[in-house]
């Protein structure tokens, strides 16, 4: 089922140098995404899973220091000259970002920003590219795509837009997307629409996403393999399924847990997890989660639990303590 | 028009919107951005109001207060009408509503220390004793869950979003108000912190005797906290019902649609994919009839004639729909 391995990130660490001194935003990753599968990066925000991303893509802030290997397509991106991964970058390997907005040009009209990447990449004469402008907008849902073309960015709805982002994204047939909180700034009758969009062009085109969230019901349908962060690791990876019928990783149940369940009755108080995640720049001897995991005791201060396979190899988490049966945060 | 008017559980309301209309110019068009709005909250009560961006929820939840003037209907708070006092009747009148806002960090003054900034509301009510003001600050402080002494000195950039959510509830609470509008209280938190701010929102209505309008466009977020649950589309009520009941049995396609859209942390349930393509038009120029008409599957020539009323469907629930799912 797995296929060949499309992305390989290995051993990855970002640091950000700041005035409170060094912030290590990504702590020892490896992640994998086969050719054609969806992996969902769920945690909440400052978890790392942003930085993850970009280090994937080489877009890390300037005085970030990363360290480890990603591995894209048989090429060590890390080693990359900068003229190759620019090549490389809207071409086979495409993002979409939260704000449509501000990753969209404001000055520019929606269709200079179309042609601009599929000539810049695909070498078209004007006319084709323009054809295929029009036939991107179509494929993402755009009414009346020939008059959107000559719109700039703020004539659209927030939903159009993000419309707009995916079809520039798509339009030179990545090999992998990464989708970076991609409806986190849209209603949800948007967000539904836009997650099938994803679904569907996906499919067809047989690409590999990464779907970065911090709501777990945005990843359990649609995702092959689920990777949670917290503060900079990633505690628990599971194929989709397994994970949401036996979360090993206390924080997992945790995010489940505190999520309001649409069946429960109202004003059923919710399992909070109490605190809040550490401060990145004072990094824990031990457990990141500690402090805050109702399942702790000495040993989890002390050391770091590794990130270490169950009884299956697919289904790793970082936990002295897993949790033995699935508790029933759904019933 | 008394059918579009959905009384509350109880007799004794609190706060009574009646026919609410809210419009203001953009350039020579206007924008509609509440149509006619009706609704009672009992005393004691959490109404939930639902609805996407847009829909003119927010506006709703100002106008209330006051701090848009609506441009027609009554709103009788505890049987005085908000919308005829102006000047010191209406400032007192506020000492008793009170608002809380999506963005905590945003809705504090960067510059002044937590313990001004929470005593503020006690300064302009006249509280002129120092250190009767500073008790007030410290109770509040401590029922929010925060510890007063390492609180009251810093400035809000040192504080994350929950905390400031927190100091923002407790600014809110000093007064001792009666009812607070909450307008999309947990959006911007992570899902860790919305569950500490929504049972700290619960215990504070049950601490305080609180009154709540509770907006958001999160349906799970909305039933875990109200009695009632009010759907707003483009400017007008879909549907008003008790929580349980409206999510049980939507009588309106917008309120079905809404629950459809919402991700469930499940992988057996797979995603419908049947969420209609299409967003909601413009309240430049709303459609006429029913307004969710263009993106709604029962939707026929009656409804672009005839605007639905709200009626009862069921006891307690109130739908405006010609096709009224149940």
């Amino acid at each position: 089922m797995t296929g060949n391995t499309l992305l390989s990130v290995e051993d990855v660490i970002v640091d950000l140098p700041t005035p409170r001194g060094n912030l290590r935003a990504v702590d020892r990753v490896d992640l994998t995404v086969g050719t054609g599968r969806t992996l969902g990066i769920v945690g909440e925000s400052g978890c790392g899973k942003t930085m993850l991303s970009r280090a994937v893509l080489q877009l890390l802030p300037k005085k970030a220091k990363l360290s480890g290997r990603v591995m894209f397509d048989g090429q060590d991106l890390l080693q990359l000259p900068p003229e190759k991964l620019r090549k490389l970058r809207g071409r086979s390997l495409a993002v979409v970002f939260q704000d449509p907005m501000t990753s969209l040009n404001p000055v520019l009209t929606i269709g200079t920003q179309l042609i601009e990447t599929l000539q810049e990449h695909l070498e078209l004469d004007d006319a084709t590219a323009k054809k295929r402008s029009v036939e991107l907008l179509a494929a993402v849902g755009i009414p009346a795509p020939e008059q959107r073309l000559a719109q700039y960015p703020h004539q659209l709805s927030g939903g159009m837009r993000q419309r707009v982002a995916i079809a520039i994204a798509l339009s030179c047939e990545p090999k992998l997307l990464i989708a970076d909180e991609p409806t986190t700034a849209l209603d949800v009758t948007i967000q539904a629409q836009i997650l099938d969009l994803l679904a569907r062009e996906q499919r067809r085109r047989h690409m590999a996403m990464i779907i970065i969230t911090h709501d777990l019901g945005v990843v359990a349908g649609r995702t092959d393999e689920v990777a949670v962060m917290y503060a900079g690791r990633v505690v628990e990876r599971a194929p989709t399924p397994a994970l949401f019928k036996r979360m090993r990783m206390p924080y997992t149940e945790a995010l489940l847990a505190a999520l309001p369940k649409l069946d429960a009755a109202p004003h059923t108080p919710l399992p909070a997890i109490s605190g809040r995640p550490p401060d990145p720049t004072r990094p824990l001897q031990g457990c990141s989660f500690s402090p805050r995991c109702r399942y702790a005791v000495a040993r989890c201060q002390s050391e770091k639990p590794p990130l270490e396979a169950a009884e299956t190899s697919a289904h790793q988490f970082a936990c002295f303590h897993p949790i033995e049966t699935h508790a029933d945060a759904n019933a | 028009m008394m059918l579009q008017s959905a009384p509350s559980v109880s007799s004794e309301a609190l706060l009574d919107v009646d026919n609410l209309v809210v419009e203001y110019p953009v350039g020579a068009k206007i924008v509609h951005a509440v149509s006619g709005v009706s609704l009672q909250i009992a005393r004691g009560e959490t109404l939930g109001l639902v609805g996407e961006s847009g829909c003119g929820k927010s506006t709703l939840g100002r106008a209330v207060l006051q701090l848009r003037r609506p441009t027609a209907g009554r709103v009788l708070f505890d049987g005085q009408d908000l919308t005829a006092m102006q000047g010191d009747a209406l400032r007192l009148m506020r000492r008793r509503v009170q608002l809380i806002f999506q963005d905590p960090i945003a809705s504090l003054n960067p510059r002044r220390k937590i313990g001004d900034i929470v005593a503020e509301p006690l300064v302009i009510a006249g509280v002129k004793d120092p250190e009767k003001r500073k008790q007030l600050v410290h109770e509040v402080l401590t029922a929010v869950g925060l510890d007063p002494t390492l609180v009251v000195g810093r400035l809000p950039h040192e504080f994350s979003g929950g905390q400031c959510q927190r100091i923002c509830i407790a600014r809110a609470l000093i007064l001792n108000p009666e009812f607070i509008v909450c307008d999309e209280p947990v959006s911007a938190l992570d899902v860790s912190i919305r569950a500490q701010i929504l049972n700290l929102l619960e215990e504070m209505k049950g601490r305080f005797g609180l009154t709540l309008l509770f907006i958001a466009h999160d349906l799970a977020v909305v039933k875990a906290v109200s009695d009632r649950v009010a759907v707003m589309y483009l400017g007008r009520l879909c549907e008003v019902g008790p929580s349980e009941q409206l999510f049980a049995r939507p009588a309106h396609p917008y309120t079905a649609l809404l629950i459809e859209a919402i991700p469930v942390p499940d992988p057996d349930v797979r995603p419908t994919e049947t969420v209609p393509v299409g967003e909601p038009p413009s309240p430049i120029a709303p459609p006429s009839g029913c307004r969710f008409r263009t993106r709604c599957p029962r939707a026929d020539q009656r409804c672009s004639d005839e605007m639905p009323e709200l009626r009862a469907v069921a006891p307690g629930q109130f739908v405006a729909c010609h096709h009224p799912l149940i």
